[in-house]
């Protein structure tokens, strides 16, 4: 299985950081998502997998539900964001024939899907590779251990939502961190706060704190704490007003060049500019930058 | 009553049938180690397990009749579902077990098949507490005296430990919550599950198939993110023959506690959980609004329902709870539907 040699498709890849969490729901994806659009904004290159294969979200997220994978003679040829090739992203999302199909299987197709995702996509120069993961600790996060192991990945940051429940799965992922070696660059502490847009008061929906208090439990790094912004939901969902529209104006024949139009003028990294969470995430980018910033995979 | 009990650890009660022997995991064309082409296919050439599955019995699993004698004191089950992590499976869960159990005259059981995330401990207000064994199986934790409840968090010798098994070793431990606990004559077993449609699934829906199953619970939020996770496992439902009972959306509308003003947290951007009942054609059982204080009753394992029983939360959970004991034969009599 392991043969001391990183995947030659890693070669060119620079920092790899995974983005963990026990729990579900707690916006592993949207941080991976807000992660990978603030290192863009730094200027980084930034490749995003997905290895959640029974609940793939990110083409959603990043407005490329309608898009395909292509295969070169290299390799999967990951989803550019758009022409400046700055955003790519890979997830089995972009395999399904329709977007309500269910992915049914048992642990050993999800482990060997994931070793392909590792070793076979064309990922060419990335400052950044970032890996969104399921919750659990289990198959898919078993595989990627196992097909990282000589890839020597920079680190994960977990996320949490406040409340004793979510924080509760994450310390067993902290474990689970520990157990298979990644170093862990620091806890998000997610869904901390609400400000009602009526009076601006702040609710603490889900609690508040527990992140905060685990990292200093466990004596790892905290990277901040980020609120609910129900405009953040708008940003990703508005992209696919977008894309609707025009998806059911043409015909199949010039489909794909209108949706890819449709999103090039949506433009995700300079709308995320007008977003509150923008500057937590600058910020939070910015810590894991300067963490990665001392090794060097290369 | 047993005597003597035994403290059962998870490390050395996993093991069960063939599965646990295998010196490999399994390869990516099994033909799967109790089919019956296990250790003959071609995909099966130069695995390790090949002899060990060649070697096995073969026919149906030799645990299910066990499994059926189990069940067979077990009136209604109802499985709570969701493609998604975090909209509240366990919250749900834990609302409908405290539900069921307020006749006091019924028995229900509660089991959690989350393996690497168990909730329900916390939920129910039972972390710390441990499950015994007798010669009559492993008794459940008994949080009422007419309500039971079965999970791994209960097996683990420290509460942070990572469970870090593959899909094979949580099947078997699944098949054993479902073979060796003894839950005794119960009305109502309410099984929580873990996000996603893999071998947690497959396993519970292979091993309760034919023991009868009133359905499943499909909990969402309203986001577009949440429901496509969720119309996966609508898919799977129906590919698997689970029968959906309908779909409940959760932490829908937000009300201000300080200016009564009410906001989207979780946007229905396509129209959130009622547009998709529509679209599937499976019945929309009702929106819960966010409630702060029902974080709070999960984290200190109160029942949410008994302590804020006039909140406008408490009283649409309710108005969900009396559709689902219709849908599944059971509807309230009077007494019950003055305690709701």
């Amino acid at each position: 299985m392991s043969n001391g040699i990183s995947p030659l498709s890693l070669d060119e890849v620079k920092h790899i950081v995974l983005v963990l969490s026990g729990k579900g729901g707690v916006g592993k994806s949207s941080v991976t998502t807000q992660l990978a659009l603030s290192l863009v904004r730094q200027g980084f290159s930034v490749g995003v997998l997905d290895i959640d294969l029974t609940g793939p979200s990110l083409p959603r997220m990043f407005g490329l539900e309608t898009r395909k994978i292509h295969q070169s003679s290299r390799g999967w040829v990951p989803v550019y964001t758009d022409a400046t090739k700055k955003l790519c992203v890979m997830s089995i999302g972009f395999l399904l024939k329709d977007r309500g199909d269910s992915v049914v299987w048992r642990g050993p197709k999800k482990s060997a899907m994931i070793r392909q995702f590792v070793n076979d996509v064309v990922w060419g120069p990335l400052d950044y590779l970032l890996i969104d993961t399921p919750p659990g600790t289990s198959d898919e996060h078993i595989a990627i251990a196992e097909q990282l192991r000589d890839a020597k990945p920079d680190g994960a940051v977990l996320v949490t939502t406040p409340q004793g429940v979510a924080t509760a799965d994450v310390r067993k992922e902290l474990n689970f961190c520990k157990k298979v070696g990644f170093e862990v660059l620091g806890v998000v502490e997610n869904m901390s706060g609400f400000l009602c847009p009526h009076c601006a008061e702040c609710s603490h929906i889900f609690s508040k704190g527990g992140g905060e208090q685990l990292a200093v439990q466990f004596n790892v790094p905290f990277l901040g704490a980020v609120p609910i912004d129900p405009q953040f939901v708008l940003m990703i969902e508005e992209q696919h007003g977008a894309v609707a529209r025009v998806a059911d104006a043409v015909t199949d024949i010039d489909l794909d060049k209108k949706v890819d139009e449709a999103i090039a003028s949506y433009k995700l990294v300079e709308k995320y500019g007008e977003c509150k969470l923008c500057p937590i995430f600058a910020n939070i980018a910015e810590q894991v930058v300067r963490s990665t910033g001392k090794k060097r995979r290369l | 009553m047993a005597t003597a009990t035994t403290t059962v650890s998870s490390q050395e009660r996993y093991s069960t049938g063939s599965i646990s022997t295998l010196a490999a995991p399994e390869p990516e064309h099994c033909p799967g180690t109790e089919s019956e082409l296990a250790g003959k296919a071609d995909a099966c050439e130069g695995c390790p397990n090949q002899q060990i599955c060649a070697s096995a019995p073969k026919g149906p699993d030799p645990d299910l009749p066990a499994i059926y004698k189990r069940m067979e004191g077990v009136k209604h089950k109802v499985l709570v579902l969701s493609g998604k992590g975090g909209v509240g499976k366990s919250t749900f869960t834990s609302m409908l077990g405290w539900a069921f159990a307020m006749d006091p005259d019924r028995e229900v059981g509660v089991m959690d098949l989350d393996i690497c995330g168990p909730s329900m401990p916390r939920i129910m207000g039972a972390q710390g507490e441990q499950i015994h064994m007798s010669n009559s199986g492993w008794s459940p934790v008994y949080v009422a005296d007419n309500l039971g409840m079965m999970s791994i968090g209960f097996m683990l010798p420290n509460e942070d430990d990572a469970i870090i098994w593959r899909g094979a070793k949580k099947s078997g431990l699944i098949k054993q919550f479902l073979k060796d606990v003894d839950w005794g004559n119960l009305d109502f077993l309410v099984v929580d599950t873990p996000p996603g449609t893999s071998d947690e699934h497959l396993s519970v829906n292979q091993y309760l198939k034919d023991t009868g199953v009133d359905g499943a619970v499909i909990v969402t939020t309203p986001q577009e993110v949440a429901l496509l996770d969720v119309r996966k496992e609508i898919d799977f439902c129906k590919k698997a023959g689970i029968n959906v009972l309908g779909i409940v959306e959760n932490m829908s509308g937000f009300v201000c506690p300080n200016c009564k003003g009410e906001s989207f947290i979780f946007a229905p951007t396509t129209g959130g959980g009622k547009a998709l009942a529509k679209e599937m054609g499976i019945p929309f059982l009702g929106s819960v609004p966010l409630d702060p204080r029902i974080g709070q009753a999960c984290d200190y394992g109160v029942s949410f329902l008994e302590e804020y029983s006039d909140s406008p939360t408490s009283k649409a959970i309710l108005d969900i709870i009396s559709q689902v004991r219709e849908m599944i034969g059971e509807p309230l009599d009077e007494d019950e539907v003055a305690d709701y």
